[in-house]
């Protein structure tokens, strides 16, 4: 059973709440408030409590290439002479920045960017071209990369003196000073919506998941976007609703028989998101689990300095390696997967070149049968829609494999 | 009871009747692939060499790039688990297969079912696939089912440096026109190709026996040159170029 044809109220709530994102930072513009740029997993918190409006370029670019728009940015930036291996979200952003004008959605010019490395290092050039072309600020937060499995006491130092340092540059900035008790407020509000996301997250551990796994995509863009609003948590209250109702009703928004459990590594391939989404629905392959939603739920204790430096350092792509298969490992286990599929991302080298060896590594300790598809997350030109389903075709058929040589071996016992 | 496999690849068409015990009775290659009118002739040839007509066919199962495309099938398998099954009927000690076609390179692990239980394709791009040895073999003026009889003559491999299929063929051009001979170009891309695809099937991991199937594995100079690349030996049986089909076949006698 499947509840498809209505939008849910979470799926709304989520829409109005991205819309104002936008346009909230379009009215803070006119009333000469400041507007900054922001990776997506700077600590939004700091900004938050200056009430700085911020956007976020990887959602704007995210979007422009689900609606097929990044094309025509892309080839901008590249006549500009931005390499093709440059990253899509990057290139796409590097055009918008002069053009500031897409069909789709728009974001107003930045008054300042807030970069965070913790993704990936491409962010650095990125991020400080924009600042030196519009001769704006660029505040930069470098979390190093961990070889560790945890994040040293050298590095929690390193990191929180950025934090003190990028308070006291938006101090000078703003004017303001910096209001320690909205600070506390802030970081409770952050940790209750990590908390939410995470438990939204987990229902798909029900067998059938209530949710068709891609919406996390959707949803995900709040998380993102406004993980330090209480509004945030509304809409994933209401989302934790739904689910549970689902979940009493035995119903679900995947609207099929869900035959296959898996593990999505990686970014959406946006351009594709249709082709994989109808293809994938068509064979009952549902999205239950995903590094990637995850990569949001972060976690400290309200007014730990220290804490929260060790959160922003322990993201995906800022991790040990053993650290991230461990995960893995836990999330197939835990969301009880029957395949995982990989991703491979073209703009995002971090997690491809480390693909190759997560692949051998989870495999070995799990015996999950995995398959990878070549894509991008904005640039259409990397996905073959037949190299795709052949290799999914090749994932069920090893899937159903697997299936039955367990159910024979139950048989037995 | 009879059944027909069909591999429906993107530059040749292969079919199979087989009987409910897996004998086979008839087999077949076109040239030209889906799209063509390679399909509907390769069954119309599969049939005429069994003395079949197409209502004796009790069940068919199509794979390849063109199966989708293709009527008439009671079911769609993909060509890694075809090839699989096909490869394990014709060598039943073969637990790693490396296949070559017309625009895909793929490694797949067998377990000692003959059941793939992990494979690997090519990443990107086509380079290392049949239609770089095309492009090449009309750039040297020779055929592509000659390139091996000239790499055996060869005195020393000249290196191919470019991946990319287009600008191997520059290359190659250029060596012409420095008197390099053609058996010693013809030796460098057969090793180019080995080695590109070696690396793909290295990631995946080796296990002997290993086999190459599919149109380029009737290429005995790549065959050589993969051999030479991993350190092992790699088998080829002479119906390889039909491995496809045959599983498709296998399969559709599970449908019996």
């Amino acid at each position: 059973m499947s509840d498809t044809r209505t939008v849910s109220k979470s799926m709304q709530m989520t829409s109005e709440m991205l819309a104002d994102v936008y346009q909230s930072a379009f009215d803070a513009k006119e009333k000469g408030e400041l507007v900054a740029w922001s990776t997506s997993i700077f600590p939004q918190e700091i900004p938050e409590v200056f009430g700085i409006h911020v956007v976020y370029p990887e959602n704007h670019s995210a979007a422009l290439s689900a609606k097929k728009e990044a094309p025509d940015f892309i080839a901008d930036a590249e006549a500009k002479g931005y390499s093709v291996d440059v990253c899509s979200y990057a290139k796409t952003n590097l055009s918008y920045k002069d053009l500031l004008e897409s069909k789709n959605l728009n974001m107003p010019k930045p008054d300042l960017m807030l970069c965070c490395n913790n993704i990936c290092n491409q962010v650095l050039k990125w991020y400080e071209n924009i600042g030196k072309e519009l001769n704006i600020p660029v505040i930069l937060i470098d979390t190093a990369y961990n070889y560790e499995y945890n994040v040293t006491p050298s590095r929690i130092q390193y990191i929180k003196e950025q934090f003190i340092e990028a308070i006291e540059k938006l101090e000078q900035l703003t004017g303001k000073k910096f209001d320690e008790d909205k600070f506390k407020e802030i970081m409770e509000i952050s940790m209750e919506n990590s908390k939410l996301w995470e438990e939204a997250m987990s229902m798909s551990t029900h067998k059938p998941s209530p949710m068709n796994g891609l919406e996390m995509f959707n949803y995900m863009a709040l998380i993102v976007c406004r993980r330090g609003r209480r509004e945030t948590g509304e809409v994933f209250k209401q989302l934790k609703k739904e689910l549970q109702e689902r979940i009493d009703t035995g119903t679900t928004s995947f609207p099929n028989e869900e035959k296959y459990r898996i593990y999505w590594d990686g970014i959406a391939c946006w351009p594709a998101l249709s082709h994989n989404a109808k293809f994938m629905i068509k064979n009952g392959i549902n999205m239950v689990a995903s590094g990637y939603p995850k990569a949001w739920a972060i976690f400290y204790e309200k007014n730990d300095l220290d804490g929260m430096a060790r959160a922003y350092s322990s993201i995906g792509n800022n991790m040990a390696f053993d650290r991230l298969a461990d995960r893995r490992v836990l999330a197939l286990e835990k969301f009880d997967c029957d395949g995982m599929i990989y991703h491979m991302n073209r703009s995002c080298k971090v997690m491809d070149f480390t693909q190759y060896e997560m692949q051998k590594a989870v495999y070995a300790r799990t015996g999950v049968p995995y398959a990878s598809f070549d894509g991008d997350q904005a640039d259409a030109r990397s996905y073959s829609p037949a190299q795709f389903e052949t290799r999914m075709q090749g994932l069920i058929e090893m899937m159903d494999q697997r299936k039955a040589e367990r159910a024979a071996k139950e048989a037995k016992a | 009871m009879y059944v027909m496999g069909v591999d429906i690849g993107s530059t040749s068409c292969k079919a199979v009747i087989m009987d409910q015990d897996k004998n086979i009775l008839a087999k077949t290659v076109i040239a030209t692939g889906t799209g063509t009118s390679g399909p509907k002739r390769v069954v119309e040839d599969v049939l005429a060499l069994a003395g079949l007509s197409a209502e004796d066919v009790s069940k068919t199962v199509a794979t390849g790039y063109g199966r989708i495309k293709f009527t008439g099938a009671d079911k769609q398998v993909s060509e890694i688990s075809c090839h699989g099954r096909g490869v394990f009927y014709l060598m039943p000690q073969v637990r790693t297969i490396i296949d070559i076609g017309g625009q895909d390179a793929k490694a797949m692990r067998l377990n000692d079912k003959g059941k793939v239980f992990n494979f690997v394709m090519n990443d990107k791009c086509a380079a290392g696939t049949g239609r770089f040895l095309d492009v090449i073999a009309k750039v040297l003026e020779l055929r592509t089912e000659d390139l091996a009889e000239y790499s055996a003559k060869a005195k020393e491999a000249v290196s191919i440096s470019s991946t990319c299929t287009v600008f191997a063929e520059s290359e190659v051009i250029s060596h012409l026109s420095n008197g390099i001979p053609v058996e010693d170009i013809v030796l460098g891309i057969h090793d180019s190709v080995a080695r590109r695809v070696a690396g793909l099937a290295q990631r995946l991991g080796i296990a002997e026996d290993v086999a190459m199937s599919g149109g380029v594995a009737l290429n005995g100079g790549v065959v050589e040159a993969m051999s030479r690349q991993l350190g092992v030996p790699v088998h080829v049986h002479p119906d390889c170029q039909l491995a496809g089909a045959i599983g498709a076949a296998i399969y559709a006698v599970e449908l019996l």
